[in-house]
């Protein structure tokens, strides 16, 4: 066989059927490798683009990047319908099946120890934005144009200080949702804010965290995020999931706070 | 379709999570396995540069050690407010100065030849 295999994602061996029409990185449909107990979902990729020099040239391309990254999160996500998958990196490329299987060989303890704890289980993503940009003419009466220096300096110091309010609230605001969801969710994680350019969300991002939580208590979860919508002015909640548990299926499982 | 989860109705996933949700996660987390094709995602300039900044600073970040943004003005909030503060002080600074030039330049005329 030519080509290389680009793997998403390893899993316990499934019952139901993927999509038949789902397309996976560069248009090839993703196969499942089985080896022992688990499963490598792969696709062929042409080595024109996956070897390493062309693989690091197009990950400079942004285009290129969202392409592949689309299409690896729509196998992952496949998979999370079906079954408990554990997503590997963006890019993780083998010369062959065997190169596969022996990757699986060498990490089958780890890789069950993780199935394990994952098992049933999907991540839930919470981000919290303020409207930071407001102009002044929506937060209060319309500024007068400034008669002289001091007047101007005047009124930024009031523009900073009502900025600084709301910041304060909105991060009183982002510990106590976060404490909240942490009470429903087996696990959590921090990540860092957003940059706005790329997430085309309007405001600022003070909040970005992950919550790993059982399926059977996501309905739960989502009813909590809901409530918490449009309680204070100028703080935004956006929720988005059920992804597969990308940000708990790493090794080094740190924060895991209570039993 | 029909899926066997009682899962409620996805949330802004598949089309509709933001490019920086689904980069964050294929990128950033999952499990790292060193295949035959050796990439180091560090080394990609786009990452790095692009997609690595993080725009807002909240106290919550830092607990977790991320602040490394924090001195920069362009990704930092802080770092704003501190170029605030500074501006403001040269601004003020300024100010005085003009206003006691145009003092001595009045007393220049009022007291002139």
């Amino acid at each position: 066989m030519t080509g290389l295999r680009y793997v998403y994602a390893v899993c316990r061996p499934y019952g139901t059927p993927l999509q038949a029409q789902l397309t996976g990185v560069g248009g090839d449909p993703p196969r499942l490798l089985p080896h022992h107990g688990l499963v490598a979902v792969v696709s062929h990729v042409p080595e024109a683009d996956f070897s390493e020099e062309p693989l690091r040239a197009h990950l400079e391309d942004l285009d290129w990047l969202t392409t592949v990254a689309r299409a690896h999160q729509g196998v992952i996500d496949a998979l999370t319908t079906v079954t408990t998958p554990l997503p590997l990196r963006l890019g993780t490329v083998f010369r062959d099946d065997s190169g596969v299987r022996t990757m699986m060989e060498e990490r089958e303890e780890s890789f069950l120890r993780t199935l394990d704890r994952l098992e049933g289980r999907v991540e839930w993503g919470v981000k919290v934005y303020v409207e930071s940009e407001r102009t002044p003419e929506t937060s209060a009466a319309p500024a007068p144009k400034p008669a002289s220096g001091r007047d101007y300096l005047r009124q930024r110091r009031m523009q900073t200080k009502s900025q600084d309010d709301l910041w304060q609230r909105a991060e009183t605001f982002a510990t106590r949702l976060h404490e909240t969801l942490s009470g429903v969710a087996e696990d959590s994680r921090l990540h860092a804010p957003q940059n706005p350019t790329l997430s085309g969300a309007s405001g600022r991002n003070v909040l970005n965290a992950a919550y790993l939580v059982p399926r059977v208590k996501s309905e739960e979860f989502v009813e909590k995020v809901d409530r918490t919508k449009d309680d204070v002015p100028g703080i935004r909640v956006e929720l988005t999931g059920p992804w597969a548990a990308y940000s708990f299926a790493g090794e080094a499982a740190t924060g895991k706070e209570g039993p | 379709m029909t899926t066997p989860s009682r899962l409620p109705e996805p949330y802004g996933q598949g089309g509709g999570a933001n490019l920086a949700d689904i980069l964050e996660r294929v990128l950033d987390k999952g499990v790292v396995i060193a295949g035959d094709i050796r990439i180091n995602l560090l080394d990609i300039e786009l990452l790095t540069i692009k997609l690595r900044l993080v725009v807002a600073s909240v106290d919550k970040a830092k607990e977790m050690g991320i602040d490394w943004w924090e001195s920069d003005p362009a990704l930092s909030s802080r770092a704003r407010r501190d170029e605030l503060a500074r501006e403001n002080a040269e601004l003020r600074e300024r100010l005085a100065r003009l206003e006691e030039l145009g003092l001595e330049s009045r007393h220049a005329q009022e007291e002139g030849p």
